[in-house]
């Protein structure tokens, strides 16, 4: 980095020129040593014994069935909260109820709420010992240490993410076209259709990114219900967790690749939505 | 309409209120509010003494003074650092600023697992900064030290973002008045623009904290998890229940649940006080 790369404030050039380069180069080497070298680890450590390991590891049937629950519980819990955050964004930015602020600190809920007390709740309401766990166990029903209970738990920790973000843009954008939309004969559902969903694409999309990589990426709340049993209750994350505790550090890190990936993926798609979203607003 | 519901909703032309306000109450009691509610009921299955006894053993209590030590400790460095970046990405102009901005948001989107497992990499006594640290006698994976690391990784995101809309709003003006009053650097920042976004950093400070202290995945593998010495809250309640003691797993977590209750409520406050902030210095 020069200085001639910078373009410095008209005041002050004389009396502290110095000053934005070394801020700039030292806010980019904090950067680059707390983000870009362990993220540039995974790859290396994943490639240390070469490319036929790789590919033998992300291959190998445990890893397939990981990344198939990681795919289900994530094609389950994504949808799902799709809808809610949508219907959660209608009811609240559309109409005025009392206790509304209430209902908007009870969807934030869970991100305050460590991962492993995400687990925790369910393993307390299905588990052996929980509430529904004698009625479970007697109808042959498995919730905890079960694919359920992943699915579960994946979606209580990625529950607020597509509300989060509709509430504000649906506050934002006001009611005039859908009263424009129902005053001229449209029905509910034609309105959310033809008028809503369209204004808020980028929006719905931003938080189904946000909230996919989350789902895909959840470690400490799906490790507590899933009872980490190969092949079946394992998810990607538990998946690496449990080749780095065999040592087995390259297979780890090849598989760890995939989710860093996603990540990458994830930064790129958020980018440019965003990037298309300032476009549309101007 | 009934008076009741008159009471309760404004009349609107719109339909759908009834269906769409249904829906989240009913899935957010079922996915949220019921299972919550019910780690709460657990604890009353447990005497005041049985409680006090599972929340306060000597073991819990150094986990409580590690998390929310090394939780507090990343977060001010969070706030320093945080600060710093947020300020270059809006002030200054260089090549791949784009890219940088872009990269903050890193520990939010990359698994915590695999955070974990890649700085234990860098930071185990061969890794790429682990060799070096060791030649001057820092060990870092597997001590505190690991896990106030992968705390600042996890938490670096939430004060550039707080502060970056702050900064981006605020007027050159007020500094170039103050610098050409004669100012220093120092006192311009002390004086005019820590001021201004002190309500955002408080907010990105206590939402760094809040994640921290609740953080497993990518804390337990560089954590070592020592017990006494560096072992976290959240792992306790791991250990306690594949111990099956559901009562001790739930009483350490109630004690979390408080404190990360009390945290959203200042979290909530803080935005407020931001959004006035905010609101004040427009109309001005």
């Amino acid at each position: 980095m020069t200085a001639a790369a910078l373009r410095l404030p008209a005041l002050g050039r004389k009396a502290v020129s110095w000053l934005p380069v070394a801020l700039t180069v030292l806010a980019l080497a904090y950067l680059a040593l707390l983000l870009v070298v362990p993220l540039a680890a995974v790859f290396t450590e994943a490639l240390r014994k070469g490319a036929a390991y790789y590919f033998q590891a992300i291959a190998e049937p445990d890893a397939r069935s990981a990344i198939r629950l990681t795919l289900i519980a994530a094609g389950i819990a994504v949808p799902l909260n799709l809808v809610f955050g949508v219907a959660a964004a209608w009811a609240i930015a559309k109409f005025d109820f009392r206790g509304k602020t209430l209902l908007i600190s009870l969807i934030d809920l869970p991100f305050s709420v460590s991962p492993v007390i995400s687990g925790l709740i369910y393993v307390l309401m299905f588990g052996l010992q929980g509430w529904f766990g004698p009625w479970l166990s007697d109808h042959d029903l498995h919730i905890v240490f079960a694919v359920p209970g992943i699915v579960l738990a994946t979606i209580f920790v990625t529950f607020p993410f597509i509300a989060r973000e509709l509430i504000p843009l649906m506050q934002a954008q006001g009611r005039e076209e859908e009263e424009a939309a129902v005053v001229l004969g449209a029905s509910g559902w034609q309105t959310l259709w033809r008028v809503t969903l369209p204004n808020i694409k980028w929006g719905v999309l931003y938080g189904v990114i946000l909230c996919n990589a989350r789902a895909m990426g959840e470690f400490g709340a799906v490790s507590v219900v899933s009872g980490h049993i190969r092949g079946e209750t394992n998810t990607l994350p538990l998946h690496v967790e449990i080749l780095y505790n065999e040592y087995n550090f390259a297979a780890a890190f090849a598989c760890a690749s995939l989710l860093a990936l996603l990540a990458l993926v994830t930064l790129v798609v958020k980018t440019v939505v965003e990037h298309r979203y300032l476009k549309e607003s101007r | 309409m009934t008076a009741v519901q008159l009471a309760f909703k404004r009349y609107s032309v719109l339909p759908g209120f009834s269906l769409a306000f249904g829906y989240t109450l009913l899935y957010l009691s079922l996915i949220v509010l019921i299972p919550l509610s019910a780690t709460f009921i657990k604890t009353f299955t447990l005497t005041w003494p049985q409680f006090w006894a599972a929340a306060t053993s000597p073991r819990v209590v150094a986990s409580y003074r590690l998390s929310f030590g090394a939780s507090l400790l990343a977060a001010l460095i969070n706030a320093a650092f945080g600060t710093l970046v947020a300020w270059v990405l809006v002030r200054y102009r260089f090549p791949g600023r784009r890219i940088v901005d872009a990269i903050i948001d890193l520990p939010f989107a990359l698994p915590t697992a695999v955070a974990g497992i890649a700085l234990t990499a860098v930071y185990a006594q061969n890794g790429w900064l682990g060799a070096p640290l060791a030649t001057l006698g820092v060990k870092v994976a597997f001590t505190p030290l690991g896990v106030l690391v992968a705390l600042i990784f996890i938490g670096l995101p939430f004060v550039v973002r707080t502060v970056q809309p702050v900064l981006e709003d605020m007027e050159k003006e007020l500094e170039e008045a103050a610098h050409s009053l004669g100012a220093s650097p120092v006192q311009t920042f002390a004086r005019v623009i820590l001021p201004t976004i002190t309500p955002a950093l408080l907010t990105g400070f206590t939402l760094a904290f809040a994640r921290a202290a609740g953080e497993y995945g990518s804390v337990i593998f560089i954590a070592g998890n020592i017990p006494l010495v560096s072992e976290i809250t959240p792992l306790i309640i791991i250990t306690k229940l594949e111990q099956f003691d559901y009562a001790g797993a739930t009483a350490v977590a109630v004690v979390m649940l408080a404190v990360s209750f009390a945290l959203l409520l200042a979290i909530n406050a803080l935005q407020g006080w931001t959004r006035r902030r905010h609101a004040q210095e427009r109309a001005v």
